[in-house]
């Protein structure tokens, strides 16, 4: 068992490793990339399938009991993450093997991807703040050398933006969990929510935490800390940015829910300030989108409103609300992931990712139409497709918490955001390609990308189609989030022999 | 003893944060450098300073006034991991300074800003055509 919830980190680990060994031999090193990617979202899905009966997954590093040992904890919402986390590291791997001359596709990219995942899933199954902390350094540092990866002027000085800020934001994160250790003297969360539920804690310790969510509402990317953001995802290769929009900002959402979850269950004054932040952060997203004209950087504006709407669900606290956010975070890391990957796919047909220089694509290749027709339509929430549940969860918990004005900017931003896919739309798909005619040659080499995209958009309409058991699992995963007591109890049970 | 330290803390927090918001990049990257000692040292004070022994357990239990070993375990490994970010961040200075012929923030991020370069077809050895990246050659070190 113990094997079983070490393995997200593990299996990445051991992938990172035998990648950089095989280095020099490119088959060797995709094959490797492709079976521990594959490895992973079975594991991920294994994990799943224990926490759906219930039970939450623990364990102490080095068998040392709770205060001493580092706690792993696996609980719905960790286990979930972890699978989705798995299929989107394999989406891009497979992605990645499709032809192409981007000077990106190098040696480096293998270990790096499996690097951002150690950090990504041990950041989803840690219990422990400082353990968090590393395993944000271990994604950043994994980030930081993907986004520049292929070099060249415009990948350089994204970068510079997304370094600094992340820095900034990880040292904030630092400082927050020093001084929650120096208030309470301890670091362990179980243990901390055990002691603020208690009223244990001096109230230095809440300070802490508003510093902590200060951190992580940067890396998720809410108003009005997102700049980092449009500024820099558009630069890099498109699988990478595809895997960074899938995951990273959802990385500090995950963060923000278990801390506010675990330490401040009952609604209070910071639910509300995240409640107006939620709001914000849909609204002005979509509103920056609206101005953009290259297809990345339109849906680099809607991961800063989609984030907003998760908030929405963690700001009302209601189990409701919170079974929303789950949801919308296993929804909106796959469309969102695939948007990614099909603007470079339609960018490499149509010469360009510029809107005024893209067409013709609906005549040209209706296939590719039809591909991003099913995760846009998702991402503005047209029924019968994942997003629409999505929202509509997340809207009814609104009117049920009487939060009209956040009901009323849920459902304005929803329809923006289809404003916006329907411009994408009009300009790269229906407008004849203005240069003339695309060029067949260039869809050459395309056939794993395709098969990469397909998968995930298959995964868009089965979320839809069949979202009452998704949804059952969301509600469970709320419920687990909105009790922590079953969480404190399974840390305090996985004490040492 | 606290006191001082804490005081450093602020001190150092306040100029690397001074020097992050000056145009050159150079200095943004040194405010960066002092901001996390600074973090690091408030990480060291939040276990406070009054030990006088090492914190080690013998047969009569641990020492009166030991010093706490955690936020130094802590410390260390912020020092070590914030170590590898400076080192990229400065790699990222010397790039910007090569490529950019100058690290003026603003110049540099206004480059991300440009309209996307457009991919163009190439041809390659077996006759079919690959789009490549145009005028991104000069990054290919």
């Amino acid at each position: 068992m113990n094997a079983l919830i070490i393995a997200p980190i593990l299996i990445p680990l051991a992938t990172l490793v035998l990648t950089l060994l095989a280095r020099r031999h490119d088959r060797l090193a995709t094959f490797f990339s492709l079976a521990g990617a594959t490895a992973l979202a079975a594991v991920g899905l294994a994990l799943v399938v224990f926490a759906a009966e219930g039970r939450i997954l623990a364990s102490q590093a080095g068998s040392w009991a709770a205060p001493y040992g580092i706690s792993v904890v696996i609980d719905r919402l960790s286990a979930a993450m972890v699978a989705i986390t798995g299929i989107i590291g394999l989406a891009t791997v497979v992605f990645a093997l499709a032809r192409d001359d981007d000077p990106a596709r190098s040696r480096g990219f293998h270990p790096l991807v499996h690097g951002l995942l150690v950090g990504v899933c041990g950041a989803f199954i840690t219990g422990d703040v400082f353990n968090l902390y590393v395993w944000f350094e271990v994604l950043l540092v994994g980030s930081f050398a993907l986004l520049v990866l292929g070099g060249g002027k415009r990948r350089l000085s994204g970068t510079v933006v997304y370094v600094v800020l992340n820095l900034v934001a990880t040292m904030m994160f630092l400082l927050a969990a020093g001084m929650l250790y120096g208030a309470s003297g301890s670091l362990n969360m179980a243990l901390l929510a055990q002691a603020f539920a208690a009223g244990e804690v001096p109230a230095t310790a809440n300070a802490a935490i508003v510093l902590m969510l200060t951190a992580f509402s940067i890396k998720a990317a809410l108003f009005p800390v997102f700049g980092w953001l449009p500024a820099s995802y558009h630069v890099a290769w498109t699988p990478i940015s595809a895997l960074f929009a899938g995951l990273l900002t959802k990385v500090g959402v995950y963060a923000l829910i278990r801390i506010v979850t675990l330490f401040w269950p009952d609604a209070g004054i910071a639910h509300d300030v995240l409640l107006w932040v939620a709001c914000a952060t849909m609204l002005i997203g979509v509103l920056g989108a609206a101005a953009q004209v290259e297809v990345r950087r339109i849906l680099s504006f809607h991961i800063v409103s989609q984030v907003g709407y998760m908030i929405l669900g963690l700001a009302l606290a209601t189990p409701l609300a919170l079974a929303g956010a789950v949801f919308y975070l296993i929804h909106h890391i796959v469309v969102k992931a695939n948007l990614f990957f099909i603007g470079g796919i339609a960018a490499r047909l149509t010469g360009s990712e510029r809107l005024a220089a893209m067409g013709g694509l609906y005549a040209h290749a209706p296939w590719l139409a039809i591909l991003f027709a099913i995760p846009a339509l998702s991402l503005a929430g047209i029924p019968p497709l994942s997003g629409f549940w999505a929202k509509f969860v997340l809207v009814k918990a609104s009117l049920d918490a009487s939060a009209w004005i956040a009901a009323a900017v849920a459902l304005v931003t929803g329809i923006f955001t289809l404003l916006s896919m329907s411009k994408i739309w009009n300009e790269a798909f229906l407008k004849p390609h203005p240069a003339g005619g695309i060029s067949a040659r260039s869809a050459a080499g395309l056939r794993p990308a395709l098969w990469a995209v397909s998968a995930l958009a298959a995964m868009t309409v089965a979320i839809g189609l069949g979202a009452g058991p998704v949804m059952d699992y969301a509600v469970a995963a709320a419920d687990q989030l909105a009790a922590p007591q079953a969480y404190i109890q399974a840390v305090v049970a996985a004490g040492g022999r | 003893m606290e006191i001082i330290a804490s005081i450093t803390v602020g001190l150092l927090v306040a100029i690397g944060i001074w020097m992050m918001l000056d145009r050159g990049l150079l200095r943004v990257v040194l405010g960066v450098i002092v901001l996390g000692n600074g973090v690091n040292l408030a990480v060291f004070v939040s276990g406070r300073l009054d030990g006088r022994a090492a914190a080690f357990v013998g047969e009569s239990g641990a020492p009166a006034l030991a010093a706490n070993p955690l936020p130094q375990a802590l410390v260390l490994t912020a020092i070590v991991i914030g170590f590898a970010l400076f080192v990229f961040a400065l790699a990222v200075l010397k790039r910007s300074w090569e490529l950019h012929d100058n690290v003026e923030t603003d110049r540099i991020t206004a480059v991300a800003e440009e309209p996307a370069p457009d991919l163009a077809p190439k041809p390659v050895a077996d006759g079919h055509a690959t789009p490549a990246r145009a005028a991104e050659t000069e990054g290919k070190a």
